[in-house]
């Protein structure tokens, strides 16, 4: 059913060999080999991260350090506010936000969090498009900003209620962050960056760490009581039920942040009317779709049945329509909801909660109903 | 009674001229947490490598074929209601569809136990 060869071309994060010991099944993802569950398996990991702590490797995703040339922090935030709708003149020192590094059609080439630094700014972004995103860095911003790749340092997350409980052992001032905060924090000792962040909308941590020090960091996470190792499995179906986007399926390049119901990350400075409106690549079309609205929209869908509905499946108005109306970007089984959960592209007239829309599922319409995301509540540290 | 195995991880229980199906706990093993199961509707005809029920997991659907031809004459429904019976019993009360054998020379390009155990090592 599932024999997966294992590819040697395949790279490897500072945590692999601890996975390894740990009796993941690695799989390739984005070029690395990664694993997608431990032995608890993908429904235990989700649970656990949701009512205990799960610690995540995401050292694949790219760390981008963003630094003025001039010295001056501002101009690094006005180049960098060039590619994406974003406010990052703003962004208060130790402070993180979601963005979208956007195309000249207003698309969204990758998504990505920013953090104010200091003396500079730090980006996470995407595994699948970090070399892209850091040429696309370059030849934009290169006259202003030197775009330092931290090729380095691995990437930890603490995510789960009992994550602050956890992280405070080992760094005392982890308490006192909240939602969005980032900055360097000794973390056992350890020179990382930690961000009051994550992606499985629970409350956590992402830790930027060393390479050389990440296997030694994750074991003493790891060795505490209430954390878990959960692989890429659990990330997705968490993230779904948070009902945040995962790029290269529920956005594209061919997905404006508005019709992704990402408006929300818009700040007023870069509307229409603001300080700096526009001025970021497609920004003609993404602000009058501000103003007037686009024509798809991304929803969350809940199925009435116990069949996932899964990525790719076509959507219908009605059981018996000819005629498709959108299409399933992600969808899969939510262990918390003990339900099926989706998210899918349809049109704006059809995306208000409890519309009812047929998914086709192997011949058959299966009805979905359209809800409020997340599924499932976010508990973020506000 | 004799039990023989497919190479798409199926085993199917041989009592007299009827077929018990099920997937084998390598296949449970390797798919995890079974969250789904679709079974053929009683009164079928399905043919030898058709896809006859579907077993999804937390991450992903798979089909499970048809390992002979014949007639679905009875489902276990339970699976619809406990599909996590798939993780825990998948060679005994995790039995997927039990068919009327068609044509039992298409028995003789199964697996026996020894051949299947080769094929997974």
């Amino acid at each position: 059913m599932l024999a997966r060869d294992h590819n040697r071309s395949l790279k490897r994060t500072p945590l692999h060999a601890l996975h390894t010991a740990q009796g993941a099944r690695m799989v390739p993802f984005a070029g690395y080999e990664m694993p997608v569950q431990f032995a608890a398996g993908v429904l235990r990991e989700h649970l656990h991260t949701r009512a205990a702590a799960g610690l995540f490797d995401v050292s694949h995703m790219g760390q981008i350090a963003l630094r003025p040339k001039s010295g001056s922090l501002e101009s690094a935030a006005r180049a960098l506010e060039q590619l994406l709708p974003q406010d990052v003149v703003a962004l208060a020192p130790g402070r993180q936000r979601y963005a979208q590094f956007t195309n000249e059609s207003g698309g969204i080439r990758d998504d990505l969090m920013v953090a104010n630094f200091g003396d500079h700014l730090f980006l996470v972004v995407n595994a699948a498009c970090k070399e892209a995103d850091e040429a696309h860095l370059r030849e934009r911003l290169s006259d202003v900003c030197v775009v330092e790749p931290l090729e380095g340092r691995a990437l930890l997350a603490l995510q789960g209620p009992k994550a602050e409980m956890v992280l405070a052992k080992f760094c005392a001032d982890a308490p006192d962050m909240k939602f969005m905060d980032a900055g360097p924090r000794k973390v056992a000792g350890f020179d990382c960056f930690v961000s009051r962040s994550g992606y499985t909308g629970e409350d956590g941590f992402e830790i930027s760490a060393p390479s050389d020090d990440a296997e030694q960091l994750a074991k003493l996470l790891l060795a505490e009581h209430d954390v878990m190792p959960i692989g890429l499995g659990a990330r997705d179906s968490l993230r779904l039920e948070a009902g945040l986007c995962l790029h290269g399926h529920d956005i594209d390049g061919s997905t404006t942040p508005v019709e992704a119901a990402l408006e929300w990350s818009i700040q007023k400075s870069r509307r229409a009317g603001g300080a700096r409106a526009g001025g970021f690549l497609g920004a003609e079309i993404i602000l009058s779709q501000l103003a007037n609205g686009a024509e798809r929209r991304r929803v969350g869908l809940k199925s009435e049945g116990r069949a996932p509905v899964r990525e790719g499946a076509p959507l219908f108005a009605d059981a018996n329509s000819e005629t498709r109306i959108g299409t399933v970007t992600s969808g899969g089984f939510g262990p918390s909801l003990n339900a099926p959960v989706a998210m899918g592209y349809q049109p704006t007239a059809l995306a208000n909660p409890g519309v009812q829309v047929f998914a086709d599922v192997r011949g058959q319409r299966l009805p979905l109903r359209v809800v409020t995301t997340p599924f499932v509540p976010n508990t973020y540290k506000r | 009674m004799t039990t023989l195995f497919t190479s798409d991880h199926e085993w199917l229980r041989i009592e007299g001229d009827v077929a018990t199906i099920g997937i084998t706990d390598y296949a449970q093993s390797q798919l995890g947490d079974v969250v789904f199961v679709e079974l053929p509707k009683v009164g079928r005809s399905l043919k030898k490598a058709e896809a006859a029920a579907v077993v999804e997991s937390v991450k992903a659907a798979s089909d499970v074929y048809a390992p002979i031809s014949g007639e679905v004459i009875e489902v276990n429904d339970t699976l619809t209601s406990e599909p996590a019976l798939v993780n825990s019993d998948a060679a005994g009360k995790a039995w997927f569809f039990k068919m009327k054998i068609a044509d039992k020379s298409e028995l003789g390009g199964l697996m026996d136990e020894t051949a299947y155990k080769a094929h997974t090592a």
